[in-house]
């Protein structure tokens, strides 16, 4: 809403300065996203009066115009057809800044010679002074205009931007925002008064109204005027339309425009003998029924919008906007007037059905309140009168079926004070809520007050919407700072499963950033193609959730996989990275059916189907190399053991121990996937990632995934550690290296080795395949560390079990030593 | 062999003499006091002398052996203090040589300001939870006092997923507010939480707006818990995490479950308040919306709103590492160019 602070003047005094009371307006709940200066840039504008208008020699379409200034007269060219001797007229001089009429940007103005004529200044055009967009004729000043003054003085104004927010409707308006003022300033609001003369006949006779849906249309009022001459409206209501950001029409729109910015009250003006027998029928619209609109678009309609009709058709979607057929046009002598009330949620899902707002639908939206109509009609009658000339018939049409008594709330006094901690006495509650429109009672003791609230104000319900009324208005900056000294809550254990789960994320985010990864975020939202892509096949597991309303199809499904955004991520990231790439993202997928669950928690009372799954995973991509460039390092490639290390320290840090088996992920290369398995349960993956996937994605060479269900792996970690005292007596080393058929994996060596129970810890340390050995076979290079808690251990007792070791693996897996 | 064992420690500490770098000198001690050393022999095979000759030499050999080694001892510190004084710039290391390399990860900056929005709160004794991202309609708009066809569902242009007929209506909430409303359902006051998560809009991006972005919603209840409660928690806050210096704005605002509502805008730091292109000339920068609990929704919650009250607060993430590094577009945080990652 913009709001001209010279009309705001009409109905209240402002003593602030234009800052300080954007500032108060701003503290108090509206706004003031700008502040325009209308005229801030007219320096070397002033108004001139028209003396001579002659012909130029040298172009037919062209004039030269002598304007005089008061001091001076001076000769310029113009061509304007509208110009004529006798105006008052905006002049620029050379130099002054202005907007150009055709490009649009700003300009200074220079001394020019046009068809051969020089012209040092020049009659402004309301676009080259930045009012409006009209550039055809120049702006005709009234004609008491004061010749020789700065143009600033006489038309310059100061426009105020403001943010309405939605449960302020009554600030759509300038009187709204002039009592806001009002309040706020502790000035006195005037209102225009209201008066106009009638002839004998009453509107009756001609005109009826008749609400087939009361419950759409609460109210509607109307009244008639004869004989008006249909005319540009006068230069003031021009201006102030033009301040507001609405373009000046005719005297019977701008009239029924100005009431609605005055007031917040749309209004609507019919060319009534367009209206079949006078008739006002106010209805649903009927299936396959359509309407041209005021913009010139045919638009077809249904039963939920509402319309208003005459005895044989609509002629105007009801509180959206009017019809052509009933248009008032130049040839209009006879209007009726519409002001009137119709339902939020109906003109709401009717702006949407039919993809179209308006000025009045913006305000009908906001639920305007029953007894706002009749007073802005009357006003707009008046106006009409004076600007359209005219007869109004006598008295107004108001059909009122919604009529309701005003809202009283009780407000207890010490309410303000246990809400917002601000000690205010009753005396200034009271005046306060008063200038503000509020009828006040309180009882004998003081305790309570009851408040009766002004219908402009139909979003305050309860006590607490008056203590924000009464806090706002003495100021936000007036509200202490205090700590928060309730109690507080009991403390959640650390071991219950949300704190776990939250505290496990941390974990794992610090020690894959430890580990050199860099986390990201992606977006929950991803294209069916990535999710598709993620399978060699092109083949989805599960049918993610669908956006029925995406804003692009790159974000369209809700993810089911972390891989998607993780591999999209790499690729980017690609481009610009020569060195190897380490990137995590630990999220949320969303699997479109719950475990069956009981739904307690959803209050409606219909079955419904659950919430999806929202789990939390950790995926993890690595390619490229080890490290990057440096003198002290070969270029080593990242490799699938460097994948199985890391997931193997990962858990370690947990207390975990992982096992390894081979994974059939098909989004992994095959054979070369494994399942990272804890306590015999499967908790992720990890691998080469498959060539097609690879390609798919566009990713440069071999990449690593990492994979795993957080859910899962919180069950593991349920068990408390347990304290290991430190061993007290020496531990004996032993090297080995035990020859052994290529298809033996290094688990069951791991697992013979593992099962005596003197040894403390084996680490393989080497791997040889070639010609000290048969072919077929492979060799371990083994390190087994021995140690008792209970005593020195003596050679002959490593001996012993080191055989009864060796026999084993000989037997059962056919190692043998290496000569 | 008296007399061998006395040559023996003369050509000892002559070659001592000639060794200047510590390598020799172990060679040296391998050679004099080794195990296979001629000293360690003698010292070994003094069983088999005559029991006469054995306290004589035993105690020769046993006086040069410590003889040996003091000197030993003695010249490792020369050799040592030679190295710290040495004058010669061959032996000087060039210190400007890059080092090793280490693979290095970072957390994302929005987790790096979450984690410090969160450790604010947690020190003031709130609680942190989560929440579903997928909502009905129910938790995210009607029990906020937002029903259908309100013209505050104007202020959330929704997401909705996609639903067969029949069904209720699910979205992906359009702020982390819902969580309000569950927690206050399972639990009695005193309740103290904040719930850090994602939020998501029906909105075309640009440098300001993302259709994704983290949010903190904050919520305390109980008794006498007021306006101005709300007021010194969030200036708390405030000079937490941009410092006492930065100027904060508490005004009146709108959202349907809070009354009396509250936004909190802080100076804008491309302009210092004068107002710029990143404030909207304005010279505040909007960062969280808040207010009293709406008294409806605790009556919604079984909580009596004559006895209790609370405030809540909703904190756009995003914007504080904006405000802090003067980042300009907010789409860069979910594109993670490691460019832009790896600056924080």
């Amino acid at each position: 809403m913009k709001a001209s602070l010279k009309w705001l003047g009409d109905y209240v005094d402002i003593k602030l300065a234009p800052r300080e009371l954007a500032e108060r307006l701003t503290m108090a709940g509206l706004e003031v996203k700008a502040i325009q200066t209308m005229g801030d840039t007219w320096d070397k504008v002033v108004i001139g009066e028209v003396v001579a208008v002659n012909p130029h020699p040298n172009a037919d379409r062209l004039k030269l115009a002598t304007v005089n200034l008061g001091t001076e007269q001076i000769t310029v060219v113009c061509g304007a057809p509208n110009i004529g001797v006798g105006q008052r007229v905006p002049f620029a001089h050379v130099g002054a800044r202005l907007i150009n009429g055709y490009t649009g940007e700003a300009m200074s103005l220079k001394p020019a010679k046009i068809r051969g004529i020089v012209s040092a200044g020049m009659v402004c055009s309301e676009k080259e002074l930045g009012i409006s967009d009209n550039h055809e004729d120049i702006l005709v000043l009234p004609p008491e205009a004061p010749i020789g003054v700065a143009l600033a003085t006489y038309l310059g104004d100061i426009i105020f931007d403001l943010d309405v927010t939605p449960n302020r409707p009554d600030c759509l308006s300038v009187v709204g925002i002039a009592r806001e003022i009002a309040a706020l300033t502790s000035e006195p609001l005037r209102l225009p008064t209201i008066h106009y003369e009638e002839v004998e006949d009453s509107i009756n006779l001609f005109a009826s109204v008749s609400i087939v849906e009361p419950d759409l249309c609460p109210r509607y009022c109307a009244s008639l005027i004869t004989g008006i001459k249909i005319a540009p409206s006068p230069n003031w209501l021009q201006q102030r339309l033009n301040s507001c950001g609405m373009r000046p029409i005719n005297n019977v729109v701008d009239a029924t425009n100005y009431v609605m910015l005055e007031y917040g009250q749309p209004l609507h003006a019919f060319d009534y003998r367009k209206l079949k027998s006078g008739q006002i029928i106010v209805r649903r619209a009927k299936n396959g029924e359509t309407i041209a609109t005021l913009d010139g678009t045919e638009r077809a309609l249904n039963p939920d919008i509402l319309v208003i009709a005459d005895k044989e058709k609509a002629v105007a979607v009801a509180g959206i906007m009017g019809g052509v057929d009933s248009e008032v046009t130049d040839k209009t002598d006879t209007i009726l007037l519409e002001s009137a009330n119709f339902d939020q949620a109906t003109i709401r899902r009717g702006c949407g059905y039919l993809q179209l707002q308006s000025e009045a639908s913006v305000r009908f939206d906001k639920e305007l309140n029953n007894e706002l109509p009749l007073l802005p009609l009357k006003r707009a009658t008046q106006l009409l009168l004076e600007l359209a000339g005219g007869r109004a018939a006598k008295g107004v049409i108001d059909v009122y079926p919604g009529k309701s008594a005003p809202k009283l709330i009780s407000l207890p006094t010490q309410e303000v004070e246990r809400l917002s901690g601000v000690k205010v006495n009753i005396d200034e509650i009271l005046k306060v809520l008063k200038a503000l429109g509020f009828e006040c009672q309180e009882n004998n003791s003081g305790s309570q007050i009851l408040v009766s609230v002004p219908y402009w104000r139909s979003y305050i319900k309860c006590s607490a919407d008056l203590v924000e009324e009464v806090v706002r208005i003495i100021g936000y900056e007036k509200i202490p700072i205090t700590r928060l000294s309730s109690p507080l809550p009991p403390q959640k254990s650390k071991l219950s499963p949300v704190a776990q789960q939250s505290n496990l994320k941390d974990k794992l985010r610090n020690i894959l950033t430890g580990f050199g990864f860099q986390e990201i975020l992606t977006y929950s939202l991803v294209s069916l193609e990535k999710l598709q892509k993620l399978s060699p096949r092109l083949e989805l597991k599960v049918q993610p959730l669908k956006v029925a309303n995406p804003m692009t199809r790159e974000q369209e499904y809700l993810r089911t996989s972390l891989r998607s955004g993780l591999l999209s991520t790499l690729a980017h990231n690609q481009k610009f990275e020569s060195a190897g790439i380490r990137l995590f993202e630990i999220g949320k997928v969303f699997l479109p059916h719950n475990p069956p669950v009981i739904a307690t928690e959803a209050k409606q009372s219909q079955v419904e189907r659950e919430l999806p799954q929202e789990k939390d995973m950790l995926c993890a991509a690595l390619s490229g190399t080890r490290l990057e460039l440096s003198w002290h390092t070969d270029k080593e490639m990242l490799d699938f053991f460097d994948a199985i290390g890391i997931v193997e320290n990962i858990l370690n840090q947990l207390g975990l121990k992982a096992s390894f088996e081979n994974s059939d992920d098909e989004g992994l290369f095959p054979r070369k996937g494994a399942n990272i398995i804890v306590d015999n349960d499967l908790i992720g993956i990890l691998g080469e990632l498959h060539p097609k996937v690879v390609q798919a994605f566009e990713l440069l060479g071999v990449t690593y995934l990492i994979e795993i269900d957080l859910e899962k792996l919180l069950t593991k970690l349920t068990g408390t550690k347990q304290y290991q005292p430190i061993p007290r007596f020496p531990s004996v080393t032993r090297d080995i290296a035990l020859v052994i058929d290529e298809q033996v994996h290094y688990r069951r060596v791991e697992e013979i080795i593992q099962s005596f129970p003197l040894v403390t810890r084996i680490t393989l340390f080497d791997i040889y395949r070639g010609e000290q050995i048969a072919e077929g076979k492979k060799s371990f290079a083994i390190r087994i560390v021995y140690q008792s808690p209970s005593h020195t251990l003596a050679d002959e007792e490593v001996d012993q079990t080191q055989e009864q070791m060796l026999a084993r693996l000989r037997k059962e897996l056919g190692a043998t030593l290496r000569g | 062999m008296l007399e061998q064992l006395r040559d023996l420690h003369t050509q000892a500490l002559d070659e001592l003499d000639e060794i200047d770098n510590s390598r020799a000198l172990e060679l040296w001690r391998v050679r004099h006091l080794g195990k296979k050393s001629t000293l360690t022999k003698i010292l070994r095979s003094l069983a088999t002398l005559p029991l006469e000759e054995r306290p004589r030499i035993g105690t020769q050999a046993n006086e040069i052996k410590k003889a040996l080694e003091s000197s030993l001892e003695e010249k490792e510190k020369l050799l040592q203090e030679a190295l710290l004084t040495s004058p010669l710039k061959s032996l000087r290391l060039d210190v400007t040589l890059p080092g090793r390399p280490l693979p290095t990860g970072r957390l994302h900056p929005t987790t790096q300001i979450l984690n410090e929005i969160c450790d604010v709160f947690k020190n003031m004794g709130f609680q942190v939870i989560e929440g579903p991202d997928v909502e009905w309609d129910y938790y995210n708009f009607k029990s906020l006092n937002i029903p259908q066809h309100h013209p505050a569902r104007d202020m959330f242009a929704t997401l909705w997923i996609d639903t067969d007929a029949g069904e209720t209506a699910r979205l992906l909430r359009t702020h982390t507010s819902p969580m309000q409303i569950r927690m206050m359902e399972r639990e009695r006051p005193p309740i103290r939480v904040i719930v850090p998560g994602r939020a998501y809009r029906y909105e075309a991006t640009d440098a300001t707006h993302e259709s994704m972005f983290y949010q903190v919603e904050g919520l305390a209840v109980d008794k006498g818990i007021t306006l101005a409660d709300l007021k010194g928690t969030l200036f708390d806050f405030c000079r937490c995490l941009f410092g006492k210096e930065r100027k904060v704005r508490f005004r009146c605002d709108y959202f349907p479950f809070v009354e009396p509502g509250v936004e909190v805008a802080i100076g804008c730091s491309g302009c210092d308040g004068t107002g710029c292109r990143l404030c909207g000339y304005s010279g505040w920068i909007e960062i969280l919306g808040a207010g009293m609990v709406h008294p409806d929704i605790l009556a919604r919650v079984d909580i009596d709103p004559e006895l209790y009250s609370g405030f809540a607060f909703g904190l756009g993430v995003e914007r504080v590492p904006m405000l802090r590094y003067g980042i300009d577009d907010i789409r860069l945080f979910y594109s993670n160019d490691l460019r832009f990652l790896r600056q924080f």
